[in-house]
């Protein structure tokens, strides 16, 4: 009857407005954060599609093309290097690396830096002294040397390069990890769920958990940058992957050594990079001034 | 001509979602030693209107109208003429001591400063001067407790050492926005009977904002009613809180608990306070009032003088559509015994 | 209201440790004395009020009452058995029965939960075995007693007002049907015209599904309105324990008078012709409090003996305890 479906349109329930969206809402509004995230978005869908659509391979020398500046002959946007290989499809190429070692990096140390952090800050207490005390030393290693030093023994596979990022990328995580699971287990509402009986674990889970992703989604685009100029400057030293492999630490290497004569080989892997570690910038930033609480 | 004038003071602040209007023309007077408490909950208005005055605002916050001090317009002043008047001839005390008084100098220095200030003294002479208000307002051992940090005192002190800094310079008109709420029951006692006496003995001019009536029932002689950025009544404090005239007022004393009568019924007011960025069209009381009429939801019901009354001969003003002795008589009609 | 007393606290003491001021690692380390023994009972359908200032430990009261911090020393019987030294799962048997409202309406909800999974939430604790069904129309149902619409079920506490937000605090405090709900200062942070609303609704839930209160608050004028006893605590001492006529009409306590004749009275001639008891000085610190009667530094009647014997809270009269040597 038309009367009972009128009420059970009322009776509906409303959908509210969870603090995801409201965020959501607000980091749309930011121009540079939505800016920078569409040219992330171009950028690694290039990097990823581009060597397959493109006629020239990553690694086949041309030795009537050597260092030719860029031109659109034979698809040479950015110019070839010294042995004729084709620049744009290297800094692709490159650019598939740098962006894949950036993510796995970043998923582990952001991995190790979350439970790290969640464990010293909600158990507390002398386990969250110690914890923490190991996090200030590893801040006072000087990087460089030991990831010099790893590699040197390690050895210069993928996986290790990964990991000897990872080793010194996870702190910043950690720290803030933990900070904010003391602010949350000191919350009103988790004292509430005490008082309702909620075991600690299931606070974990339900509470304390959700809360921290605001702050854990912040710090990833933090640590993002920071992995891949990592990968770069090691690459850049000779330490990251292995050739004919190239990242665009390598390439900028490569650039430096040429720099006044074929200036571009040098320009272009150096500007992708910039351009990617500033628009991460910004959308980490965007991404902060959504969840900050404060403009609500 | 009163101390401080104003008239259709409207205070707006633009926000990402809206404009929210907080203050939708505010008047009143205020003369030479009088009290003015503004009684409001929290979205009335009551707090944004003088920090419109004292220019004061956040960074979004426009306000326009007029607030006269003595004939100038104290709204849209330059920052500059506005810095010779805040502190020296009106100065403010805020509700939370702590966040008011800078953690890192010691009192004196806090106080000094104020009056190196505006009245150009020497450090020496300013310690002097600083310490015998400190004494003013009561504090023991005031030479003493001068060279101390604010997290040294204890909250009721700390509110003390505010009124004594906003006493220095001797002001005309001292604001207090909800001075003793963060206090302990007894030591409000302590700082409004310290109120009470400093206007006696210094002849400052009050305006009080607060919630609390009881506040204003001890302190106040004129009374002014603010909800949902309006003022809804403002008369002398005996006759609004014998004869209260508007729906609001009524709804706010039958709602009170009092330690002087039994405990009774105690009667809510239903609903809840309005969303300032979607204002209610008409009277912004009409959604919860129980005498609304269709009128109350669809015209602004505007401020005007009932009668005069009192002794100070205060205009009696009133925003209701309904007619003045209905209301009287229903409240007089409810009121718990 | 029965006389079947349900909840007996003797001697409850709740101390912390603070560092010294000195902070040198081996100084000894001071006792904050938040609550230094605090004896009542609770009788089945009853609203003990429990009053006092900063410092007096009535929020440590409740919270070590329903074990949320470690009582130092003292006795809790919950319906007969005793709590004190009661293990992690009697413990969570017991919170069924006793539940809390918490002061701050918006800070104790969860930001990132829809009220409905906040007002289920003790459910999902406590009765595991129930269907999503049956408890999505529980919360219906409890939704609807507190006042608030149904249709509101899926927002988020940050769209809803002080006052809303509060009755969401009560609809998770009772879901469950417990016997006892303790409120820490429920309505200190609403809107007057709020508070009576909730003042009211807790009354009428309370005869409703017949519950035991505990209110605490500092607004005494509050308490009277929907206490039947009231207890006036101060720096972690009970002062006064007494039926809510006999402690308003006829205070014993010198720190009861004091504190009755310092609440404003919204009437200009009233308040003008009132003199008010100024208590001298400040609330001491419950870290090194005075000796004796602790009340004995702003005492207007101190003599020698207060400052060296501590009085014992002893009955007056019928239903009225106070600690004095001089009530």
């Amino acid at each position: 009857m038309k009367s009972a479906s009128l009420s059970a349109t009322l009776e509906q329930a409303v959908a509210g407005r969870s603090p995801w969206q409201d965020a959501r809402v607000r980091f749309l509004r930011n121009k540079a954060a939505v800016v920078s995230l569409a040219l992330l978005a171009i950028i690694t869908l290039a990097c990823i599609a581009g060597p397959w659509l493109l006629p020239n391979q990553f690694d086949s020398a041309d030795w009537n093309a050597m260092s030719v500046p860029p031109t659109f002959a034979h698809w040479h946007l950015f110019g070839t290097d010294e042995t004729g290989r084709d620049l744009f499809v290297r800094c692709l190429i490159g650019g598939r690396v740098s962006l894949m070692i950036g993510a796995l990096a970043t998923l582990t140390s952001v991995t190790l830096g979350i439970v790290w952090g969640a464990v010293a800050g909600f158990i507390g207490g002398r386990v969250d002294n110690a914890m923490m005390r190991f996090v200030d030393m590893m801040y006072a290693i000087p990087y460089l040397l030991i990831a010099i030093l790893m590699v040197t023994l390690l050895g210069r596979e993928f996986y290790l390069v990964v990991l000897t990022i990872t080793v010194f990328s996870w702190m910043d995580m950690a720290r803030v990890v933990r900070g904010q699971t003391l602010a949350i287990r000191s919350k009103e509402y988790v004292e509430a769920a005490r008082a309702i009986g909620v075991p600690t674990r299931r606070i974990i889970v339900r509470h304390v958990v959700p809360n921290l992703l605001g702050i854990v989604a912040i710090y990833t685009t933090v640590t993002v940058p920071g992995v891949i100029l990592t990968e770069s400057v090691l690459s850049f030293l000779g330490l990251g992957v292995q050739e004919p492999m190239t990242s665009w630490g390598v390439l900028i290497q490569d650039g430096v050594g040429v720099m006044e004569s074929a200036p571009w080989i040098l320009l272009f892997p150096a500007a992708l990079l910039s351009i990617t570690l500033y628009c991460i910038n910004f959308v980490g930033d965007g991404l902060r001034d959504a969840l900050d609480p404060k403009d609500r | 001509m009163p101390l401080l004038e104003v008239k259709g003071l409207q205070v707006e602040f633009r926000t990402h979602d809206a404009a929210v209007r907080a203050v939708n023309g505010v008047s009143f007077t205020l003369e030479e030693g009088e009290t003015l408490g503004i009684v409001g909950e929290s979205g009335s208005g009551k707090s944004q209107s003088v920090l419109a005055m004292l220019g004061l605002l956040a960074s979004n916050g426009r306000a326009t109208g007029e607030a006269l001090y003595r004939g100038e317009n104290l709204i849209g002043m330059p920052a500059r003429a506005l810095n010779r008047i805040r502190g020296n001839r009106l100065s403010m005390i805020f509700q939370d001591p702590m966040s008011s008084l800078n953690p890192y100098l010691t009192i004196e220095r806090q106080m000094t400063e104020v009056l190196e200030l505006h009245k150009n003294l020497t450090r020496r002479e300013a310690k002097k001067r600083a310490i015998a208000m400190l004494e003013a307002v009561r504090i023991p051992e005031a030479a003493h407790r001068i060279g101390q940090y604010p997290h040294e005192l204890s909250g009721g002190m700390r509110q003390r050492v505010m009124i004594a800094m906003a006493l220095l310079c001797e002001p005309e008109v001292l604001f207090a926005d909800e001075p003793t709420t963060a206090l302990d029951v007894t030591v409000q006692a302590q700082v409004l009977q310290l109120l009470r006496d400093l206007q006696r003995d210094f002849g400052t001019s009050i305006v009080l904002i607060t919630h609390d009536l009881g506040v204003v029932a001890g302190l106040c002689e004129k009374v002014m009613v603010m909800y949902g950025g309006r003022v809804m009544e403002q008369c002398d404090a005996a006759t609004l809180f014998a004869k209260p005239s508007h729906p609001y007022t009524i709804g706010l004393l039958r709602a009170l608990p009092r330690l002087d009568q039994q405990g009774g019924e105690l009667a809510g007011i239903p609903g809840n306070p309005p969303n300032m960025a979607h204002p209610p069209a008409g009277c912004p009381f009409h959604e919860r009032c129980a005498d609304a009429t269709a009128e109350c939801a669809e015209r602004e019901p505007a401020l005007e003088t009932v009668r005069t009354s009192g002794t100070h001969a205060t205009h009696w003003l009133r925003a209701c559509h309904r007619p003045v002795d209905a209301m009287t008589t229903r409240y007089q009609e409810s009121s718990h015994v | 209201m029965s006389d079947a007393t349900i909840l007996s606290v003797r001697d409850m003491r709740v101390h912390f440790q603070v560092k010294a001021k000195s902070r040198l690692p081996w100084a000894p380390s001071r006792t904050l004395k938040a609550v230094d023994g605090v004896s009542f009972d609770l009788r089945a359908g009853e609203t003990l009020g429990v009053v006092g200032e900063s410092g007096c430990g009535k929020s440590t009261l409740s919270r070590a009452i329903l074990n949320l911090i470690p009582a130092t020393h003292g006795e809790i019987v919950w319906m007969g058995a005793k709590l004190t030294q009661a293990s992690a799962r009697e413990w969570h048997a017991v919170r069924a029965d006793v539940q809390m409202i918490f002061q701050d309406p918006l800070a104790s909800l969860d930001p990132r939960m829809t009220i409905g999974q906040i007002i289920a939430e003790p459910l999902t604790e406590h009765r595991p075995g129930m269907s999503r069904q049956d408890i999505d129309a529980r919360v219906r149902a409890m939704m609807t007693k507190v006042g608030l619409r149904e249709q509101m079920i899926n927002r988020y506490p940050h769209e809803f007002s002080g006052g809303q937000c509060q009755r969401v605090g009560i609809a998770r405090a009772l879901i469950v049907e417990p016997k006892l709900v303790v409120c820490d200062e429920p309505v200190s942070a609403l809107d007057v015209s709020i508070q009576a609303q909730i003042v009211n609704l807790l009354k009428a839930l309370q005869a409703e599904m017949k519950l035991s209160l505990i209110f605490i608050a500092h607004d005494l004028a509050v308490v009277r309105h929907i206490s039947d006893r009231v207890m006036v605590m101060y720096l972690g001492r009970v002062m006064e324990l007494a039926d809510k006529h006999a402690l308003y009409e006829t205070p014993r306590h010198p720190y009861t008078r004091a504190l009755l004749s310092a609440v404003p009275v919204p009437d200009p001639a009233i308040e003008r012709g009132k003199v008010v008891q100024i208590l001298s000085g400040d609330i001491p610190s419950p870290i090194d409090p005075p000796a004796g009667c602790v009340f004995h530094t702003r005492c207007p009647m101190a003599q020698a003996r207060c400052s060296q014997e501590v009085p014992e809270l002893r009955t007056l009269a019928q239903g009225v305890l106070a600690a004095c040597h001089f009530a």
